[in-house]
Formats: structure tokens, C-alpha cells, sequence
């Protein structure tokens, strides 16, 4: 019950062979090699997975890798330039936007997502957006702070 | 996860095709973000899945009967952001908003939330006090039902083997009126209501008598239901803090909650009452703009 799937992923075409109970999560991280994404509850609820599917935040966790052939996905991997980091992931370390670092693949690539929708949002979308994002430090502030220090630096 | 086969058709005839040729064994697919939760943690254990993903023309959202049409692969981020959606039915906008994480509106559908038929959702609630109606397709042809009697028990649909919700149709509401929907959650944003309750109230022609009610509810028993005592007491009333006290003691003969983590039974049959009453004064407000911004 193999299947060959086709992503783009991170902007490169990659074919795989996999179980067609693979999650996205799991043929990321195990197929494609691409370890930044988290699986943290498994459930969908705590957001370590978030990748975006087609531009979109979806939980990898719970969506099947089938599910996902012919579809583009962007992980964390896939934001910084070759030089430089992403303008979200800069903000993050500036503003002290993590504490232990498990949930921040999720968090980044959800803020990313955030600003692509909003460019300028106020605090409230950006608790709107970002509850689905469990910090388990607790690091909320500090993590609000770099998205809105995101936001100011791609005004200026 | 246990192995299964994976078919994602074309069309939706092959996907009834194909349900039917594998009966009990096969599951239709379409978000994943429930039935894949369940395979995970072996709740399900389902040798074939059936994708809708591919099929054309389940996703749209359009103009119907002077309601509207929302195809069961329509997204709740797409309800919940849709231009049309905020504009005529705006009521069903915020209660999609009121789900789970954007991330999850991002892949649940408005379709397989309804065959879930988990009564902890907020969709059904609404839709069953606006009076809307599954569109079903089966082997046999196609079939529509209102909301209301779309569930039969704890994630149990009407749904007969080999048939497929393919969209929801929602009336407008009719003149004079207003709806809202009052989710009390007392835990985390995205977290499954301790009661929810939407609310539809038509006025009558004097702007103060309650023409007719229509009131649901959910997290309060084994299916989403509609309180239909309450809407019978507020039938041609004047509203007052009295009827809609009456109006919420009604309700508490009529819901049944399981004691959880969300509170007791007890609990939620008490805030059953006061959230009935909160939902009904929003929309008697609601209806009241209405009627005074068409006189």
C-alpha cells in the first residue's frame, strides 16, 4: 500500500515512496529529512507541526502526506535566504521570542503565515492568529513582541 | 495508523462507486483533521479512504433559494472569511470563526464536520436555528434533510452506508430579524464549548413581540438540539426579564450534559439557562436594529 507522491517542497520538486498512512509530519521529518518541524501533542491542537500547505497553516500532524501530492509545502526550512534569515525568524531572536525552542518552528512559520494575510496586525489578530501555538514556557510576550517587531521592520 | 488504501477520484459518482464496492471497511476523507485524529489514535481502523479532495465543484460557495449554498468541501477558514457569507449570513461567519485554531479552519470542511457529528461542535448549533438543510448524495440519488435531524447519536449521523454529505444550504433570515451565536468556554480559545447556543429571533411588526424563536444548542448531550418548549413560551411574547428567565429554566428539562473536564452536569444545565437567555437578548437586540434600519 506504497504510493509515490510528488510535493514541492521548500520550492524544490521532490518525489517520495511511502506507506499511505505516512502523516506529512512524518514524511517530512523521516523521508525528506526535514527535522524542523515538531510533533508535539499529535492531535493538531498544539501547533509544533504548522507547515503551510498552498501558502496555508495547516497542522502536518494531522494530514495524511497522500493527501498532500501535488500541493506545495513550505517548513521552517524553507524561509531563510541563503544568507539571511527570514525577516520573522530575525525578529524572533532580537525580541527573545523563544525560550526552549521546540515550539518555535511552529510558531515562525505561523507568524510568516500571519504577516502574508496581515502585513500590519494589530495585537489582537495577532492572539487571533497565534492561539493555535502553544508555548509551553510560556513565552507569549516575548513571542508577540517579535511578530510585531516582524511587522514594523517590513514597514520601515 | 493501520495500512489502508488511498483512492482520491475525480468525480463524485466514482467516489460513490467506490464507497459502495467496499461498504463498512471504506471512509471518506476530505479535511482529515477528525478522521485522521481518530486512525491515529486507533479509534478507527478503516481499510480504504476515499479522498474528495479532487472532485470538482464541492468547494463553492453561491447564492441559493435567497440563501446559500456552502459545499461540503468548503473550508471553515472559507466560511468564515467569505465576503458573501459576512454579508447575508453574517451569523454563520462568526460561529465558524469561533472554531478550534486558523490552522484547523484551514483544513476542516463544513461537510466532514457534519459527518463527524461530534455535539461538541459549533456549526451544527447554528445552522439548526437557522433552519438549514444537508444536501446528501447516495447510490440511489440525492436527498436533502434539515440540520436538526441530520444526527442521530454521540457521532452518529443519519448518514446510510455509500452516501456523502456534499453541501449545507442556509436560508437568510427572514425580515425583523436577528441570530447570534454565544459560545461559553471558560478554558482556552480554541477549545470545544461547555455549552453553546444560537439563537434566531423574528419580531413582530410592533418591533417588541417575539414573532417566532428558533434556539439550538450544544455541548449539552449526545447530538446538538433545539429547544423547542423555549421557542414555543416566547411565541408572540413581550420580551422581559422574566420570559427569557422562563425561557432559560425551560431549557433545563431538555438538555442532558455528561460531567467532564468542561464542568459538571450539573453545571452545564444551570449555564445551559443563562446562556440561552444571554443568546436570545443578542438577537432580539439584533432583530431590533434590523427592524428599525428597514422602517
Amino acid at each position: 500500500m506504497n504510493r509515490k507522491i510528488h510535493l514541492t517542497v521548500n520550492g524544490t520538486a521532490r518525489s517520495v515512496e511511502i506507506p499511505t498512512y505516512r502523516t506529512l509530519l512524518d514524511c517530512l521529518r523521516n523521508d525528506l529529512g526535514l527535522t524542523g518541524s515538531k510533533e508535539g501533542c499529535g492531535v493538531g491542537v498544539c501547533g509544533a507541526c504548522t507547515v503551510l500547505l498552498d501558502g496555508k497553516m495547516i497542522s502536518s500532524c494531522i494530514a495524511l502526506a497522500v493527501s498532500a501530492d501535488g500541493h506545495a509545502v513550505t517548513t521552517v526550512e524553507g524561509l531563510a535566504g541563503d544568507e539571511r534569515l527570514h525577516p520573522v525568524q530575525q525578529a524572533f531572536i532580537d525580541a527573545g521570542g523563544f525560550q526552549c525552542g521546540i515550539c518555535t518552528p511552529g510558531q515562525v512559520v505561523s507568524a510568516k503565515a500571519l504577516l502574508d494575510a496581515i502585513p500590519n496586525p494589530t495585537d489582537a489578530e495577532i492572539r487571533e492568529w497565534m492561539l493555535g501555538n502553544l508555548c509551553r514556557c510560556t513565552g507569549y510576550y516575548k513571542i508577540i513582541e517579535s511578530i510585531r517587531t516582524a511587522a514594523q521592520r517590513s514597514r520601515a | 495508523m493501520n495500512a489502508f488504501e488511498y483512492a482520491a477520484p475525480r468525480t463524485l459518482d466514482e467516489a460513490l462507486t467506490v464507497l459502495r464496492e467496499h461498504g463498512e471497511e471504506a471512509r471518506v476523507i476530505a479535511g482529515g483533521t477528525a478522521l485522521v485524529t481518530m486512525m491515529r489514535q486507533r479509534l478507527v481502523s478503516p481499510g480504504y479512504l476515499i479522498s474528495l479532495h479532487d472532485i470538482p465543484g464541492l468547494n463553492r460557495i453561491e447564492v441559493a433559494n435567497s440563501g446559500l449554498r456552502i459545499g461540503a468541501l468548503v473550508t471553515h477558514r472559507e466560511v468564515e472569511t467569505s465576503p458573501i457569507v459576512r454579508e447575508r449570513i453574517p451569523v454563520l461567519a462568526e460561529t465558524f470563526r469561533r472554531v478550534a485554531s486558523v490552522r484547523i479552519r484551514n483544513m476542516a470542511t463544513v461537510g466532514g464536520a457534519l459527518a463527524h457529528a461530534d455535539p461538541n461542535q459549533d456549526p451544527p448549533v447554528t445552522l439548526i436555528a437557522l433552519g438549514a438543510r444537508v444536501e446528501i448524495r447516495g447510490a440511489v440519488g440525492r436527498r436533502e434533510l434539515p440540520v436538526e435531524e441530520f444526527f442521530r447519536d454521540y457521532y452518529e449521523s443519519s448518514l446510510a452506508p455509500g452516501e456523502v454529505v456534499t453541501a449545507v444550504v442556509a436560508p437568510q433570515l427572514p425580515p425583523a430579524s436577528g441570530a447570534a451565536y454565544v459560545k461559553f468556554l471558560p478554558r482556552t480559545a480554541d477549545d470545544y464549548a461547555t455549552v453553546a447556543v444560537a439563537a434566531v429571533v423574528s419580531l413582530e411588526p410592533d418591533g417588541e413581540r417575539c414573532r417566532q424563536a428558533r434556539i439550538a444548542l450544544g455541548s449539552v448531550g449526545v447530538t446538538p438540539i433545539r429547544a423547542r418548549a423555549a421557542e414555543a413560551l416566547l411565541a408572540g411574547q413581550r420580551f422581559s426579564a422574566e420570559l427569557l428567565q422562563a425561557a432559560g429554566e425551560s431549557i433545563k428539562g431538555a438538555v442532558d450534559p455528561l460531567s467532564d473536564h468542561r464542568g459538571s452536569a450539573a453545571y452545564k444545565r444551570e449555564m445551559a439557562a443563562v446562556i440561552v437567555a444571554r443568546a436570545l437578548t443578542q438577537a432580539r437586540d439584533a432583530a431590533r436594529a434590523t427592524a428599525r434600519g428597514t422602517r
